[in-house]
């Protein structure tokens, strides 16, 4: 099972108190309607799935009732580190 | 290849079985091959013998890089079953469901294939008003399927209980009666030896580590044990880690692998003779041939490539079994595993050609491929070898996440995560 710290509440919990939402830092085209099919259509159904170190988004359910940011390798599980929405995770060369 | 038949079995017999041919070649392989298919799964296997069998293509190489069948192939609950909602969905399943049906007998080895139904079950009206309407359009299309209530899921599991004092009483259920349950291993096993027997190389514990590429043109796939290998097209069927060869090809699928995981309990005598799903509390349990109840149910929610499984969601796993099963509550869980599915937006397969030139890919089967493998290497060796993509694959081709026609499984088809 998986421990999360959630930034908001600054305390490690249990994995069944959190929700998975996919990957994060996701940007809504700025002119959705002036966006090509393929744009729209990456935007929509494409998702980063590496084998290894991985920027997602997790919604702390049974808590604050508020989305923040992991780095976890989906290989080992292992958490790297989390953060809160808006920010940019630390020491991160990897991530564009 | 010596082919197995009541006679042989005797023959053998006769010397204590110690001379039975070895089920297939371990060759080296060739500098150059028409096709490789990366994958030595069910899929990938299927793939190779059709393209011998049907296609006469027989310089074919299949690219295993741990052992044939050791991947979602030997790990998945083995239901099959075609009673998918949309007509596309339904024709591919049912394509397969058939092909399943006379699999023994044209492979020569009993893959066990057992129709012994599968229920789908409805706890709430709203289920039941989607059973009614998926029953309707697996009827359409040729496909058998029955609404019943209650009673009439008692009349086939005994043991369920359908009072209405449960959480989720059971109002009915779907029932395909030409669903069943296969041996997982002999499919791979049974394709394995045929296409061997046919001249097809089975490359095993050899990983594909990229391709060979002129400019958008594939010429052979690199590996880890023989170096680069040629070949005139590549076929990958490699479910959970399509995403990882996509990267290889310098571009990307709209899949997102997940752990999705099984148990079994230890052996108890002859309880249940059918198939049982739910989606509403979310899991699905058959009885192998050896006793053990298979128990399947979701996928874990995050991303993952360790074939394991997190403990909340066999916890959420087997509450299900419990509610649908009171009487399980004291069988002892054997085995617990996980292998890695690539989920696609639509719970459907991805069939077809790539942005790279000779390159193919069959990937996405989700939560549900081990049914379809009969149909799916059917259908991919007809892309392989023609290079035209038959009627069947055609809805499932990669491009259907720009124009939008995605063939909405997800919810629709019974299909349990």
């Amino acid at each position: 099972m998986l421990r999360i710290h959630c930034p908001y509440c600054q305390e490690l919990r249990d994995e069944p108190e959190f929700h998975y939402c996919g990957e994060a830092h996701l940007a809504r085209p700025e002119d959705p309607a002036g966006c090509s099919d393929t744009e729209w259509g990456t935007y929509l159904y494409f998702r980063r799935n590496p084998r290894g170190r991985h920027h997602e988004m997790w919604y702390h359910a049974a808590g604050c009732r508020r989305f923040f940011n992991v780095v976890r390798d989906t290989v080992t599980y292992n958490i790297e580190q989390t953060y809160a929405m808006g920010a940019q995770p630390a020491h991160d060369e990897a991530h564009e | 290849m010596q082919r197995f038949s009541a006679f042989s079995l005797f023959k053998h017999a006769l010397s204590h079985h110690e001379n039975w041919q070895r089920s297939w070649r371990n060759p080296e392989p060739k500098k150059h091959y028409d096709v490789i298919v990366v994958g030595g799964g069910g899929h990938g296997l299927a793939t190779a013998y059709y393209l011998a069998k049907v296609h006469n293509v027989t310089n074919v190489a299949v690219i295993e890089k741990g052992y044939l069948g050791g991947g979602n192939t030997g790990r998945n609950t083995t239901i099959v079953r075609s009673n998918y909602l949309w007509d596309e969905a339904a024709h591919l399943y049912e394509h397969s469901l058939k092909l399943w049906e006379s699999l023994s007998s044209e492979l020569n080895y009993n893959v066990m294939f057992s129709q012994r139904g599968v229920l789908n079950l409805g706890h709430t009206l709203q289920d039941m008003r989607d059973i009614e309407r998926r029953v309707s359009a697996n009827r359409l299309n040729g496909i058998d399927g029955e609404v019943l209530d209650a009673a009439g899921v008692k009349k086939i599991v005994p043991h369920i209980d359908i009072t209405s004092a449960r959480r989720y009483p059971i109002l009915g259920a779907s029932w395909q009666p030409r669903g069943g349950v296969a041996r997982h291993d002999a499919v791979a096993w049974g394709y394995a030896r045929a296409a061997d027997a046919l001249g097809v190389d089975l490359l095993q514990a050899c990983a594909v580590t990229g391709f060979e590429l002129e400019g958008d043109q594939l010429r052979g796939v690199m590996t880890d044990r023989y170096g680069v290998i040629r070949a005139g097209r590549v076929g990958c069927v490699v479910a959970g880690n399509s995403g990882v060869l996509a990267g290889y090809g310098g571009f990307e699928l709209p899949i997102e692998s997940h752990p999705l995981q099984a148990l079994v309990s230890e052996p108890i005598k002859p309880i249940l003779n059918t198939v049982v799903m739910s989606n509403q509390v979310h899991g699905y349990v058959s009885q192998s041939d050896k006793g053990d109840l298979v128990i399947g149910a979701g996928i874990d929610s995050y991303t993952g490539y360790g074939q394991r499984g997190s403990m909340p969601v066999i916890e959420h796993t087997l509450a299900a079994m419990i509610e649908l099963f009171p009487m399980f509550s004291r069988v002892p869980m054997n085995r617990q595993w996980g292998g890695i599915v690539d989920t696609t937006p639509d719970a459907c397969p991805i069939i077809g050609k790539t942005p790279v030139e000779n390159l193919y890919f069959n990937c996405g089967w989700g939560t549900g491929g081990f049914k379809a493998t009969p149909g799916s290497g059917h259908v991919f060796a007809d892309c392989l070898a023609s290079d035209e993509i038959p009627v069947l694959a055609k809805p499932f081709a990669l491009d259907r996440f720009y124009s939008g026609a995605l063939i909405d499984e997800h919810g629709a088809a019974g299909v349990a995560h």
